[in-house]
């Protein structure tokens, strides 16, 4: 047998060059066709021409050929266009909703991490529970209640006003689904990172004579800085992607946000192609940011659990 | 409770009571949608006692509605597929990365990450527009959507799985090899076993994503037959439903918290051993914290 454990190791020796890229290989493969060249695929749309028959776009895939008057659309129209009001639009929702689940999520996370001493797995599933009911079903809730004769109107006219059209395209209503469907998004790394913090710092501030409301504003909320960061970048990602909030909740064009401008571009008018595919690049430039913070922490969290 | 009447916004207090807001704000709406959908009457917002019509009976209902029972049977085969095609796909990925030291190992891991930070609606764009323009030959249809979500779902497998890896380390596997196993055997006899868990709760997970996603499904679909149900809950919100509309979104609901559930329960029953309980923990919730 002595032959056999030999050659074993001599072709374990010999295989551990390639092995370990041919099991990533499959992956790889499948993430370069379908992540990377649809990328591609979206440069040569918003670089390509229009089909003047059948009003469709035609994606040019040699970069010696490529024009750019999609891109000079797109940009004029977000410097002194229509688009610029949808794109300023963006970022105040973004802007207002994120601070507002940093005012409500702060408490709570800070709550759950640090006050709960009983029953804790329960008020932790509390706040998991919205990761997996459906996005869609929440707004949907929202519509029921929210509808000309749902609990939200009769509790206004119980009180004495008048019921309100809500879902006819209100700023606060909109704000209010962003909230609502991203705040579980932006309470849970939060709570992970003040749940992590080391106790015996706070002790130590406690016993150098800090009051509580000291310890708090000088050790927990600097030491919780990252855990914030994190939920912000988090929530905003997908709320400057989002198109089916304001749909749902208001659907008019008073409301309506950069999604929802790709989502005609690209769904509802196929001869805007190529502007629906320069905008989608526009608006991942103007992310670039947010992804790179949020992929470099992914990365540093990864090599700590190697090392 | 006395001492809370007492002073209410006493020390901790307040903070107790914004968690409770929050909870029951963040659940309630939920639950009373859950309530209509077992409504006997046609309103979502008057209670008319308790049946089943809108699950079973009317012509509406989740049963005899057709297109409702469509989104009921493209979600669930959706979900079905793209979990036995991306889990595989998958793991093999992760040990890979994990075990790899050379030149292309850095861009490889950083391929698997990006589609997590992507917006989905970046990724929906750029899928309808290359299978619009390029891979033609794939109809829109339940075929580009499983190409679709199994994109997606690929990272979340490797995250799950890679805690777990980094876990076990290499010791079992060199011990295996040192004890005359080829490397094809410790990986069959030795690792697999060891990730069994991970395995199967990444099953769990990817079906869960999988069959909640909206925006994918949305910009791959083809036709009355490709609408999965969180895609029929967009188009139908609007237009005043009833509450089989509701009951469809109760199914839905069901569906993705017995996935969790048991990804939960696999990772409880054997996380411990390892220590891998916090890339779980991130699965769980979707996020790398």
């Amino acid at each position: 047998m002595p032959t056999n454990v030999q050659a074993a190791e001599t072709q374990a020796v010999g295989q551990r060059a390639w092995v370990w890229p041919a099991f990533a290989a499959p992956g790889l493969i499948w993430l370069a066709l379908l992540f990377l060249v649809p990328f591609y695929a979206v440069i040569a749309v918003a670089m390509g021409d229009l089909d003047p028959i059948f009003l469709k776009p035609v994606p040019e895939w040699n970069p010696l050929q490529w024009d750019p008057s999609s891109f000079g659309r797109v940009l004029a129209g977000i410097f002194g266009g229509q688009l610029g009001r949808i794109a300023a639009r963006t970022i105040v929702y973004v802007a207002v909703a994120s601070l507002l689940c940093v005012i409500i999520g702060y408490p709570v996370a800070y709550f759950v991490a640090r006050r709960v001493q009983k029953h804790k797995g329960l008020w932790l599933t509390g706040l998991l529970a919205p990761f997996w009911i459906n996005y869609l079903m929440r707004m949907l809730a929202w519509v029921n209640l929210l509808g000309p004769d749902g609990w939200v109107n009769r509790f206004v006219e119980a009180i004495g006003f008048a019921p309100q059209d809500w879902l006819g395209g209100r700023h606060e209503v909109v704000i209010l689904g962003l909230v609502y469907g991203y705040l579980p998004f932006f309470i849970l790394p939060l709570y992970a990172s003040l749940d992590r913090m080391d106790k015996q710092v706070l002790e130590a501030a406690r016993d150098l004579g800090a009051s509580p409301v000291q310890s708090f504003l000088r050790v927990t909320l600097p030491m919780s800085k990252q855990g914030i960061l994190a939920g912000v970048v988090l929530i905003m990602l997908p709320m400057f992607g989002d198109y089916y909030t304001p749909n749902l909740l208001s659907g008019s064009p008073r409301t309506r946000m950069i999604g929802n401008q790709i989502d005609q571009f690209i769904n509802q008018t196929s001869s805007q192609g190529g502007d629906g595919a320069a905008l989608t690049i526009v608006l991942m430039v103007a992310i670039a940011v947010l992804m790179l913070y949020y992929l470099l922490n992914i990365q540093k969290v990864t090599k700590e659990a190697r090392e | 409770m006395k001492a809370w009447f007492a002073n209410p916004w006493g020390k901790p207090r307040w903070l107790r009571v914004i968690t409770i807001a929050y909870l029951v704000w963040s659940l309630l709406p939920v639950l009373i949608a859950v309530q209509f959908s077992f409504n006997a009457g046609r309103s979502r917002s008057t209670w008319q006692g308790f049946s089943l019509r809108w699950y079973l009976d009317d012509p509406a209902s989740v049963a005899r509605d057709d297109s409702l029972i469509l989104a009921l049977q493209q979600s669930l085969r959706l979900a079905a597929l793209t979990m036995l095609v991306a889990t595989p796909i998958g793991v093999a990925l992760a040990i890979g990365l994990a075990r790899w030291r050379g030149r292309g190992a850095r861009p490889a891991g950083f391929l698997m990450l990006v589609p997590l930070v992507t917006p989905e609606i970046v990724m929906g764009v750029a899928l309808f527009l290359v299978f619009a323009n390029l891979y033609d030959f794939v109809p829109f249809g339940t075929g580009t959507q499983l190409l679709g979500h199994v994109t997606f779902a690929i990272s979340f497998v490797v995250i799950i799985v890679r805690g777990r890896l980094f876990a076990i380390g290499r010791d079992y596997e060199e011990a295996a090899m040192d004890l005359g196993a080829s490397p094809w055997e410790s990986l069959r006899r030795v690792l697999l076993p060891l990730l069994a868990p991970a395995i199967f709760s990444s099953f769990a997970i990817v079906f869960a994503i999988s069959i909640d996603d909206f925006v994918i499904s949305q910009f791959l679909a083809g036709g009355a037959s490709s609408i999965t149900i969180p895609v029929r809950l967009y188009s139908g919100a609007r237009v005043a439903p009833p509450p089989s509309l509701n009951a469809l979104a109760s199914l839905l609901l069901l569906a993705t918290l017995s996935a969790v559930t048991i990804a939960a329960l696999i990772l409880r029953k054997f996380g411990r051993q390892e220590g891998s309980g916090d890339s779980a923990a991130a699965a769980l919730t979707r996020i790398e914290i």
